[in-house]
């Protein structure tokens, strides 16, 4: 058996660690319907082929993380779903159209195919929107002032740009010839965005939270925290040179935006959870708090501690297998 | 306070009405797919693959959205019951939990592979996924019913302030509705899958389509539906003898007996009338009632004046009960009808077919009625005896959920038209294809290039 307290920070590992895989996989693929051209057909069909085996499985993270908050915090998800009711009901629509189209744009009527490109992109744009919306929301502690509003607003942009960023790269590794050069630009252009929207929420946060600007400026803790915000930088400098000198010749290094972008997700969410820790509700709530009964948590713990490394293992053996770039398309 | 709990429940009613037909598909849909794949595997036969690549293509699509409106549900419970989760969550999370963990990323995780890897991975290996996948969704209908029978009949636990804890949890997961509530359920998603490829196969016949695999298929999903049929209402049965046992009051309204009688007649139509408790119009079958329920003639059925103020409305449950064994014996007769037609040799006669494609979807409309008359007849509770729908609700203002309600609605609108047009649209253009050409047959698995989407589309 597990401690209730050990258990507690245990499952919020456990959830956040879900939550970044999710921002940084479903990130991609939503990035890659934002930056959806819908006058360019082939390039379409190409940046649609190439995240068709991974976006099902990709946002079934969201359900485990929110399922784990659920589970383990319920509490908490009730208390932080309610303040988000409506922006969690624009998530949830623009999830749907987004998924649908993705698959009635290839197996409708042809001459439907357009307007679910649209659908697909609009789609994916507001689900963006809305995460950053609702992130920007929860960092200001639900308040409902004019400054809370624009700060979410501003944040909903913020995260739109991060995923066409890591959306880019991920082109950028997965596809070749023109669309490459075009992915080249689409990330340097989001990055630097992403780059401003990033130190805006470092700037913001600890201002108007006096708990999170306690944490980051104490002595010494300030010191081993310190390598966070400045990998970080540096990650996005090295991006911007490296996506310079590409696309190289032979390819070569085509990946590297890329795993520099999930770094700099990694990196920010690691900031954001340090912040809050132990808080799961800003201010209100700590995990401790809002847990869960420590017999019902072991149960699912023995099951995830088994079950989580094979969902990874075939994850990864799904990656290997669509390894490469994606190939032309050729209908029947 | 009313409103909301109202809209609240018409939500959830619209969200999880909408969500459940797709995956009723899929969960059987996915076995016939490992049949095909496993027989072409077996014969070399194009004729399988054929099969294969045009159904996995509904598979695909069904399942997405499947999958889309599922993640509605996971928010759901928070905003709209937020005191569901503060009760019963510890019985409640770790089932959803393992639902997550064990069946949606084993769906999931190997989609892409069965969808798209065709000529990534070897032969074996792409049978696999397609197994796993067909698991995959078996095991969620596992979990989520295994939830849903424990509300209907909860066992395995202790309140302790008003908060439920798991005491033992084979108890829990295997509570006494949940085997009935399961293979019901499992049998209800053969039958619709069996009917739709019948239905669609149907249409390309009609349509003159004189290839081997809308025949092939017809065949096959005759075959099972021929089997099914019979074999859901023995399970029905039991499971109704089973809600007889535990929740009387759910079979009272169903047969709308109002006054506890012995020798209850069975009523094929009535209008009950909530107000004076009272039936009109009643169609009946002296003494059937009680012959089913109780295996005797004169046995009694306890009515609804024994559970004064704890039961639910009747005339949704009289109604939907009907609606459901109306479907379930039309299929069944179809089915025999049809198969035996085909054993003697002969093409299914137009009127025939025309039949068949008009019940393509009558799966959807026996499983949705079942399953009104499950979850409505578990009213006012929303956890048998534990938590009644009532008190689960939320604050949140009416005017919000009214939004997110009528939202979904029209998105449902849109979705609904779009997938039927788009199966219509397949299944005409499937009609267009060339039969298979002795090439194809040299060399089973066609593409060279490694190519993603256009394996499928």
């Amino acid at each position: 058996m597990f401690e209730a307290d050990s258990l507690a920070v245990i499952f919020v590992s456990l959830m956040g660690f879900s939550l970044l895989l999710y921002a940084i996989l479903d990130g991609y693929d939503l990035g890659v319907g934002i930056l959806l051209p819908l006058k360019q057909k082939d390039d379409s069909d190409t940046m649609i082929a190439s995240i068709g085996p991974f976006w099902d499985a990709n946002e079934t993270w969201l359900v485990l993380a929110i399922g784990l908050l659920l589970i383990a915090f319920p509490a908490a998800h009730s208390h932080i779903f309610k303040e988000l009711y409506l922006p969690t009901a624009v998530l949830l629509i623009s999830l749907v159209l987004r998924g649908v189209a993705f698959d009635f744009r290839a197996k409708a009527a042809f001459s439907h195919k357009p307007t679910w490109n649209k659908v697909f992109k609009v789609g994916s744009l507001l689900a963006a929107m809305s995460q950053g919306y609702m992130l920007g929301m929860y960092v200001m502690g639900f308040e409902e002032t004019l400054a809370a509003y624009t700060f979410s607003l501003l944040s909903a942009f913020g995260v739109a740009a991060a995923y066409a960023y890591i959306g880019a790269c991920w082109l950028i590794m997965k596809t070749e010839g023109a669309l490459q050069v075009q992915a080249v630009n689409w990330a340097k252009k989001t990055g630097l965005i992403c780059f401003v929207g990033v130190i805006a929420v470092s700037a913001v946060n600890p201002l108007i939270n006096p708990d999170v600007y306690a944490k980051w400026f104490a002595w010494p803790t300030t010191l081993y925290i310190l390598p966070l915000p400045v990998l970080c930088f540096a990650l996005f400098v090295y991006s911007q040179i490296q996506l310079k000198q590409l696309p190289a010749m032979d390819d070569k290094g085509c990946w590297r935006p890329f795993v520099a972008a999930v770094v700099i997700f990694a990196l920010c969410f690691f900031g954001l959870a340090f912040s809050f820790f132990p808080y799961i509700v800003p201010g209100k709530l700590t995990i401790w708090e809002s847990a869960a009964a420590p017999e019902s948590l072991s149960f699912i713990l023995w099951g995830a501690i088994v079950v989580v490394p094979v969902i990874i293992s075939y994850t990864i053996f799904s990656y290997r297998v669509f390894w490469g770039k994606v190939q032309e398309l050729r209908y029947h | 306070m009313f409103e909301t709990l109202m809209l609240s429940r018409m939500q959830f009613a619209a969200n999880i009405s909408f969500h459940i037909l797709f995956p009723t598909i899929t969960i059987a849909l996915s076995w016939f797919l490992f049949y095909f794949k496993l027989r072409f595997v077996q014969t070399g036969e194009p004729v399988w693959m054929r099969a294969y690549r045009f159904w996995v293509k509904i598979f695909a699509i069904t399942f997405a959205i499947g999958v889309v409106t599922g993640i509605t549900m996971s928010f759901q419970f928070g905003t709209n019951w937020p005191k569901f989760m503060e009760t019963v969550g510890n019985i409640a999370g770790p089932l959803l939990g393992y639902e997550v963990l064990t069946a949606f990323f084993l769906e999931a995780g190997f989609l892409g592979i069965m969808l798209f890897g065709m000529n990534r991975v070897s032969a074996r290996v792409h049978t696999l996924a397609t197994l796993i996948v067909a698991i995959g969704t078996t095991l969620s209908a596992f979990w989520i019913l295994a939830l849903n029978s424990w509300m209907q009949t909860p066992q395995g636990h202790e309140m302790r302030d008003g908060v439920a804890f798991p005491v033992d949890w084979l108890a829990i997961i295997f509570n006494p509705s949940f085997p009935y509530r399961l293979s019901h359920m499992v049998v209800a998603s053969g039958l619709t899958a069996a009917f739709l490829i019948a239905g669609i196969s149907a249409y390309r016949l009609l349509k003159g389509d004189d290839k081997k695999a809308p025949k092939l298929t017809l065949k096959i999903a005759l075959t099972v539906a021929m089997v099914l049929a019979p074999l859901q209402i023995f399970i029905g049965d039991m499971h109704g003898l089973n809600t007889l046992e535990h929740q009387p009051q759910k079979i009272a309204a169903m047969e709308g007996v109002w006054h506890t009688e012995k020798g209850a007649p069975l009523l094929l139509f009535a209008i009950p009338d909530e107000q004076n408790k009272t039936n009109h119009f009643e169609l009946a079958i002296p003494k059937m009632a009680s012959f089913i329920l109780t295996h005797d003639l004169e046995g009694e059925i306890k009515g609804l004046n024994e559970f004064e103020g704890n039961h639910p409305p009747v005339a949704p449950l009289f109604f939907a009960f009907r609606i459901m064994v109306g479907v379930g014996m039309l299929m069944l007769i179809i089915s025999w009808l049809s198969r035996i037609q085909l054993w003697r040799n002969k093409p299914l006669p137009t009127w025939l077919l025309k039949v068949l494609v008009a019940m393509s979807f009558s799966g959807w409309l026996a499983t949705l009625a079942g399953w009104y008359v499950t979850e409505i007849g578990r009213q006012p509770w929303l956890v048998t005896g534990i938590l009644t729908v009532k008190d689960a609700a939320t604050d949140i203002a009416p005017g919000n959920v009214a939004l997110s309600l009528s939202l979904y609605l029209i998105l449902y609108v849109v979705l609904m038209t779009a997938y039927l047009h788009t199966i219509f649209t397949m299944a005409n253009r499937a009609v267009e294809i060339e039969e298979i050409t002795d090439d194809e047959k040299v060399k089973p698995v066609v593409h060279s290039t490694p190519i993603k989407e256009s394996n499928y589309v």
